[in-house]
C-alpha cells in the first residue's frame, strides 16, 4: 500500500523503536503532525521552544543510550535547533533531528520560513539529508539511525520538504543498510593491542585517563574490570564521569582544569598514559606543552581523527572501547606477566599524600549556604543514584566533583560546547526515558532562565523534576575569571533583577523553596525528594563569592593548580 | 566520494572550518555516475596532513581517499593565458608556447590565448617567463592527479 511521506516518517519512527518525539509544530511539518495525530505508537512530546526540543531528545540519548529524536519545521524552527544540535555533536550523542522545509519548487526562492538547514547544520551535524523524493524517504532514516548510532556517534539531520511528506510511495523499512563509504572500525588491530599491554605492564607509574567514549560505547564494564585487574589509578574527564565508580578507592575524581589534585598530580608524573575514549580537550591537558612530561601515551578512540590531534600518541589503536578493552583483558588473563607490584606500591602511596591535601575541602562554618553543600546534599539524599542533568558554569562543576557517580549515563551535561540552558530540558528527556527515576537538574539562576519556558511543558506531562538552583545572583564562573583574572572588574557577571522563583514555579503550578540557611539544606532536601510526582524548584541563596577550586589558570600546566 | 549535492561543500566547508589550505580542489563525475573524484592540492606540516586525511575520511561522502604524494603519480592543470600579442611579442610568445608544449588556440589582431597543460610546477614556470603586464587574463583549472603505473583508487 502506498503512503504518504508523513506517514512513511512515522512508521519508520516506530521501526526504529522510538517511543518519544521532542517537537513543535509549524507550517512546513502539518502533515507530520496531521500524521501523528492518527497513531499511538510514537508519543509526540510539546515543549515551549525548539531548543529545548533538541536538548530533551539529547538528554533521553545521553541516558539511554539509544538515538534521542527532535521534530521542528523549517526557517525558524530549525535555527532554533541549531544550539542543541551543535551541543549533542560536540559530545558524540546520537541524535536524529527532522526538520520541515518549504515545497521542494520553492526551495532557493526565500519562500516563507526558508532557511538552507542543511547549510547551516553541516558543520555541526555528523551527516545531513535533504530528502527530495518521497520513494527515498524510508532508507534514508534508516541511514540517518544507523549513522548517528554507530562508529564516533552524532547528530544526523533530515530535512524534509512539504510536497515531500504529502506525496505517496510503497512503504517497506529495509531491515539493514550498508554504505560503501561508511564502515565504521570497531575491532582494534591485534598487534598494537599486544604492544599497548606491554607498555602498560612495564610502567612504573600508570594512570587510566578515560574519557565519555566509554560511556558511549558501553564500555564501562570492562573499564572497571581492567583497571580492577591491574591496580591502576582511573581518573575521568567531565564526560566520562560514572565510566567508572566514583566511589571506588582507585578512582581520583575528575581531572583538567577543575579537576581533583590527585588526579593532576598523577597525571603530571605519570609515566604510562592509558587514554581510553578521551579526546585531550583543552580543558584536561592545560598547557599542551607542559602536559605528561614523562608519559608514553597508548590511546584507544573509535574515531582515527582524535588520536595525535592535540597530543603525539606513541601506541594508538582505532577501535570499540569494549572490543579493545576485552582483548587486552583477555591477553592479561593469559598471560603470566603482572604490574610491577613494588612500583605500583610506591605510586600510591605518593597518590595517597596527594590526596590527603584534601582539594575539595571547603569552609563550613561560614554561616552562608555554600553550593558543594547543597550538591552533597543531593548526593546523600538520592542515594548517589540520581540522573542529574547540569547546565553550564561553576555549578556544573561543583555538580561534577561532589556528586560522586557510580553509573554511566547517570551524570548528564553540555561539556564540549558548554550551553548554558541544556539542563532543564534535557532532564525533560531524561524523566521520559526513566519515569520512576528521580531527576534532579543542578543548574544556576543565571543558566536556568535560558530554557525556563519548559516549566510549563513539565507541568503539562507531569514532569516532577527537582531543580536545584544555585543561586549566587552572579554569573558565576565569569565573575570568577573576572575576580582572577580582570582584576575584579565584574563586568555584567551580575544578575540584577532577579525573579522571584518560588512565586515563578508556583505560578507555572509547581512547588517552589527557598533555602538561604545552611542549617535548613538537609531538611529541604528531604522534604522535596518526599514530592514524588511534583516538580520542586528549590531556590538556594547561596555564598555568592564562592569559587570553583582547584583551578588551573590559563597557560599553566596540571602540576600548577590554584588549590584555594 | 558520492556524487551527491552537497558534497562539494562538505569538503570546502571542512578545510575553512578547520583552517586548512587549499591551494586548488578539482571535482567531476567519472566513469561511474554514481561517483565523482576530486583531487585537492593542500600544504601543511605532516601532522596537519594526518589531520587532513582522517578528517576527510569521516566525511560520510568520501568513499575512498589516497594521498597520492605519497607516491609515484602524474599531475596535470591547464592553464588559458591571454597574452597581448603585437609586433615582436607575436614570435616571442609562439616560440614560448612551442617550448612548454603549449598552444595558441585563439587568436586576435592584438592578442593570443595560449591552451598550456602540465604539472602545476610546469605551468608556474611558464607565467613567470612571461612579464607580468604582458598578460590580459588567465584561468587555471587546478590540478588533476592519478596514480603512475596499474594502481587505482579501486585496489
Amino acid at each position: 500500500m502506498e503512503l504518504t511521506g508523513a506517514e512513511i516518517l512515522v512508521r519508520s519512527l516506530k521501526e526504529e523503536g522510538v517511543k518519544h518525539l521532542f517537537g513543535y509544530p509549524g507550517g512546513a511539518v502539518l502533515h507530520i503532525y496531521d500524521a501523528l495525530y492518527q497513531q499511538e505508537d510514537v508519543k509526540h512530546v510539546l515543549v515551549r521552544h525548539e531548543q529545548a526540543a533538541t536538548h530533551a531528545a539529547d538528554g533521553y540519548a545521553r541516558s539511554t543510550g539509544e538515538a534521542g529524536v527532535a521534530l521542528v519545521t523549517s526557517g525558524p524552527g530549525a535555527t532554533n535547533a541549531v544550539t542543541g544540535i551543535a551541543t549533542a555533536f560536540m559530545d558524540s550523542i546520537p541524535m536524529v533531528v527532522i526538520t520541515g522545509q518549504v515545497y521542494s519548487n520553492m526551495i532557493g526562492n526565500d519562500a516563507f520560513q526558508e532557511v538552507d538547514s542543511i547549510g547551516i547544520t553541516r558543520p555541526c551535524v555528523k551527516h545531513n539529508f535533504l530528502v527530495k523524493d518521497v520513494a527515498d524517504l524510508a532508507e534514508t532514516i534508516k541511514k540517518a539511525f544507523y549513522i548517528a548510532t554507530t562508529g564516533r556517534p552524532g547528530p544526523v539531520v533530515i530535512d524534509l520538504p512539504k510536497d515531500v511528506t504529502a506525496n505517496k510511495a510503497e512503504f517497506n523499512y529495509p531491515k539493514e543498510i550498508s554504505m560503501r563509504s561508511y564502515n565504521p572500525v570497531v575491532e582494534g588491530h591485534i598487534g598494537q593491542i599486544k604492544r599497548a599491554v606491554t607498555m602498560m605492564l612495564g610502567a612504573k607509574r600508570p594512570i587510566l585517563y578515560t574519557g565519555g567514549g566509554v560511556v558511549l560505547g558501553r564500555g564501562a564494564a570492562e573499564l572497571t574490570e581492567l583497571a580492577q585487574r591491574l591496580n591502576y589509578p582511573v581518573t575521568n574527564t567531565l564526560m566520562g564521569l560514572g565510566a567508572y565508580p566514583g566511589t571506588d578507592k582507585q578512582f581520583l575524581g575528575m581531572l583538567g582544569m577543575h579537576g581533583t589534585y590527585e588526579a593532576n598530580m598523577t597525571m603530571h608524573h605519570c609515566d604510562v598514559l592509558i587514554a581510553i575514549g578521551a579526546r585531550f580537550d583543552d580543558r584536561v591537558t592545560g598547557n599542551i606543552e607542559k602536559f605528561c612530561p614523562h608519559a608514553r601515551i597508548i590511546h584507544v578512540d573509535i574515531d582515527p581523527s582524535s588520536i595525535s590531534k592535540n597530543v603525539k600518541v606513541d601506541v594508538p589503536i582505532v577501535g570499540s572501547v569494549p572490543n579493545v578493552l576485552q582483548e587486552m583483558l583477555a591477553i592479561l588473563k593469559d598471560g603470566d606477566k603482572k604490574p610491577d607490584e613494588q612500583a605500583l606500591g610506591e605510586w600510591w602511596k605518593q597518590i595517597t599524600e596527594w590526596r590527603d591535601i584534601d582539594c575539595l575541602k571547603y569552609d563550613e562554618q561560614s554561616g552562608k549556604v555554600k553550593p558543594q553543600q547543597v550538591v552533597e546534599a543531593l548526593y546523600r539524599e538520592t542515594n548517589g543514584d540520581a540522573y542529574v542533568t547540569s547546565d553550564v558554569g561553576q555549578h556544573q562543576m561543583w555538580a561534577a566533583q561532589y556528586y560522586k557517580f557510580d553509573k554511566p549515563y547517570r551524570w548528564i551535561n553540555s561539556g564540549g560546547l558548554g550551553t548554558m540552558g541544556f539542563g532543564l530540558p534535557a532532564a525533560m528527556g531524561v524523566q521520559f526515558a526513566h519515569p520512576d527515576a528521580t531527576v534532579a537538574c543542578v543548574t544556576g539562576e543565571g543558566s536556568i532562565q535560558m530554557c525556563i519556558q519548559e516549566l510549563s511543558t513539565c507541568l503539562q506531562y507531569g514532569l516532577p523534576i527537582k531543580i536545584i538552583a544555585l543561586n549566587n545572583r552572579y554569573l558565576g564562573m565569569v565573575r570568577q575569571w573576572q575576580e582572577f583574572f580582570y582584576d575584579g572588574r565584574y563586568a555584567m557577571s551580575y544578575m540584577d533583577a532577579l525573579p522571584d522563583f518560588v512565586k515563578l514555579a508556583e505560578s507555572y503550578g509547581h512547588v517552589g523553596m527557598r533555602i538561604d540557611n545552611p542549617a535548613d539544606v538537609d531538611g529541604a532536601m528531604e522534604e522535596a525528594m518526599k514530592l514524588k510526582d511534583r516538580l520542586v524548584f528549590m531556590d538556594f541563596v547561596t555564598d555568592s563569592e564562592e569559587n570553583v577550586y582547584p583551578m588551573i589558570p590559563a597557560g599553566a600546566g596540571l602540576n600548577e593548580m590554584i588549590l584555594v | 566520494m558520492e556524487n551527491e549535492a552537497g558534497a562539494l561543500s562538505r569538503v570546502a566547508g571542512l578545510f575553512s572550518a578547520r583552517g586548512y589550505n587549499i591551494e586548488s580542489l578539482t571535482v567531476a563525475p567519472t566513469e561511474d555516475a554514481s561517483m565523482s573524484r576530486m583531487t585537492i592540492v593542500t600544504s601543511g606540516s605532516e601532522e596537519i596532513i594526518e589531520q587532513i586525511t582522517k578528517q576527510l575520511n569521516k566525511l560520510i561522502d568520501v568513499v575512498k581517499l589516497v594521498n597520492l604524494s605519497e607516491d609515484e603519480h602524474i599531475e596535470r592543470e591547464m592553464a588559458l593565458i591571454k597574452v597581448k600579442a603585437v609586433g615582436e611579442a607575436r614570435e616571442e610568445f609562439k616560440r614560448l608556447a612551442d617550448i612548454f608544449n603549449g598552444r595558441i588556440i585563439d587568436v586576435t589582431e592584438a592578442s593570443y590565448t595560449i591552451e598550456l597543460t602540465d604539472s602545476g610546477e610546469k605551468i608556474v614556470e611558464f607565467i613567470a617567463a612571461i612579464n607580468a603586464d604582458q598578460i590580459i587574463e588567465m584561468v587555471r583549472s587546478g590540478v588533476s592527479g592519478i596514480a603512475r603505473g596499474e594502481k587505482s583508487l579501486h585496489a
